[in-house]
């Protein structure tokens, strides 16, 4: 095991920082991100409203920007860990399916993947999105449903590889059903790769959520994503700058950090891309 | 080579059909279309006559064959809101939409390959650090925060540049620089891979030993020879702008199909909304196609062969 660089340990310990604050938003945030105050409306970062601190400021409805900054992070985390997970489960599985059984299932699933990728993957987004309405839970489904294929494409190569390996045959010879043999046998040799993938997904979901909600088809107001802060700020943003420049800044160093943790996980998993 | 071209012919074709198949499923994803068209508050009445008028209530196959008929004349459908045909109201925006992918194309071109190359030849340098550093950044930056930033900087303190809207080439700036970056950064990796790949071969070490200096080496052999991959992910990059443009347009007031995306789905316009994202995947499909050509023309090895 090689020992994590210093630089690699700042990246670690800012993701860890992300994903406590948004775990204890309820406990860290000064105020009530939904509570609107007109006294304290569009004030800069730093101002005292009756004795207590407005550390990044507030927005135009008078709520602190600080508290909406850490619920937001809750909103990215959960909504790319949840439409991850879900990509990758239903991409690994057909992938894995089209890897095993080969002929007509494999020519079906892979048409599918190409022709899912030929659509720019925001463009499906937004359309689907549009579709079935905004909201959390389409959001996941959404951004869950669109992008399997990067994960089918992995699944695919690797099952075909692993499939004729000694060991694989030699379970199939002691009757291992192939529910069996694809989940306890082949998943677990063509984990590393999935992962990887996962992760440089983890990084573009974070961007497709605050991006969504930017447009105003993600996360609904008043519940706050980085998204839809940025967008009611942006017609501020020459009186009222840190509505812009804040909740951006979170979520640039969020995907900076997951795609420098992505890289590294790659070089891990695959000493032959290093660097790439 | 007739073999090999017909072949990709032949897969742009069922990609095609597969977008065309997509496109028209998720439109009935929610179950009735009609719903997606009516004006909110539309009586049921209203919303029955509309699913006859668009034939809505015919099967599902009939409706499918009937779109794609369609589709192959070119004919999009009506605007249900601004009562005219979709066709033309994405045309007229469509130019702005390709400048501005464009302007963006130039930026990561022009950045991304001149930093690849650098990082590929000084490798394990000061140099090579600082570009990965910038190249990361462009990788990891929300087009809609870096657009803001942008417009805070150039437009409203400096005042240099126009902050939105359509103002003659200066207005082309920022959009461009904020849509590039991802695109740049893609490029700069991409060439890097390619340099450093070509660098390893063994012409190069015989090309040394005759005397050519690096930058010869590189110059006249090396990049010659790098082209080959950044041209393939360049064709896939237009695809991946003119999509990109759906949010970069909001955020600039850039009257392209990105922003007339957004607003028919404000404007619950969807016939509008299909038609875009039809255009830009069969674009998409495209270039990739053209991507495969050129790759063909360029490499000997498919061109003589297949």
């Amino acid at each position: 095991m090689k020992r994590i660089s210093p630089g690699m340990a700042v990246i670690l310990s800012l993701l860890a920082i992300f994903a406590l604050a948004a775990a204890a938003a309820p406990l860290l945030s000064p105020f009530d991100p939904l509570r609107q105050s007109l006294l304290m409306r569009l004030r800069p970062p730093g101002a005292m409203v009756s004795g207590k601190l407005l550390l990044l400021g507030s927005d135009d409805l008078g709520r602190d920007l600080l508290s909406r900054i850490l619920y937001g992070a809750r909103a990215s985390l959960l909504v790319a860990a949840l439409s991850v997970s879900v990509s990758l489960v239903v991409g690994t599985l057909l992938g894995m399916l089209a890897g095993w059984f080969r002929g007509w299932t494999a020519i079906l699933v892979m048409r599918l993947v190409d022709t899912m990728l030929s659509i720019p993957a925001i463009l499906l987004a937004v359309i689907t999105v549009a579709v079935l309405g905004p909201g959390f839970l389409n959001l996941v489904l959404v951004l869950g449903l669109t992008r399997w294929p990067r994960y089918t494409r992995v699944a695919y190569a690797q099952t075909l590889q692993v499939a004729t390996l000694p060991y694989i045959r030699a379970a199939e010879m002691a009757g291992c059903g192939p529910l069996r043999l694809l989940l306890r046998h082949v998943l677990p040799n063509i984990a590393g790769p999935l992962v990887v993938v996962a992760t440089s997904e983890f990084g573009l979901m974070i961007l497709f959520e605050a991006g969504l909600s930017f447009l105003g088809l993600g996360i609904q107001p008043p519940y706050p994503s980085w998204g839809s802060i940025m967008s009611a700020g942006r017609q501020y943003v020459a009186r009222a700058w840190w509505l812009t420049v804040f909740p951006g800044m979170c979520l640039f160093v969020l995907v900076l950090c997951v795609n420098v943790f992505g890289d590294w996980l790659r070089d891990r998993v695959d000493p032959r891309a290093q660097g790439r | 080579m007739t073999r090999h071209i017909a072949g990709r012919f032949g897969q742009a074709v069922v990609a095609t059909l597969g977008v065309l198949t997509i496109v028209f499923f998720i439109m009935r994803l929610s179950g009735d279309p009609t719903l997606l068209l009516v004006p909110e508050g539309a009586t049921a009445e209203q919303i029955a006559q509309l699913r006859h008028a668009l034939g809505f209530d015919r099967p599902l196959l009939v409706q499918y064959g009937a779109y794609l008929l369609d589709l192959l004349r070119l004919d999009l459908g009506d605007s249900l809101v601004q009562r005219t045909p979709v066709f033309g109201l994405v045309a007229e925006r469509i130019p702005y939409t390709v400048a501005l992918a464009t302007g963006a194309l130039l930026v990561a071109l022009g950045i991304g390959i001149p930093a690849g190359v650098m990082m590929a030849v000084w490798r394990g340098g000061l140099i090579e650090r600082a570009l990965a550093g910038f190249v990361l950044a462009g990788q990891s930056l929300p087009t809609f925060w870096s657009g803001i930033l942008l417009i805070l900087l150039f437009g409203v303190t400096l005042g240099w540049l126009p902050t939105s809207g359509v103002d003659g080439i200066a207005s082309l700036v920022m959009p461009s620089v904020a849509l590039g970056a991802l695109t740049m950064s893609t490029f700069a990796r991409m060439t890097r891979i390619a340099v450093l790949d070509e660098l390893s071969r063994d012409y190069v070490n015989a090309a040394r030993a005759r005397g050519l200096s690096r930058a010869a080496v590189v110059a006249r052999h090396v990049l010659r020879n790098a082209a080959i991959p950044v041209v393939t992910v360049a064709a896939l990059e237009v695809g991946n702008l003119l999509a990109g443009a759906v949010i970069v347009e909001t955020v600039f007031a850039w009257p392209g199909i990105g922003q007339l995306a957004i607003q028919s789905i404000q404007a619950r316009d969807f016939l509008i909304v299909q038609a875009i994202v039809l255009f830009v995947s069969v674009v998409y499909v495209g270039m990739n196609l053209l991507a495969d050509l050129a790759y063909a023309l360029i490499d000997p090895r498919i061109r003589m062969g297949g």
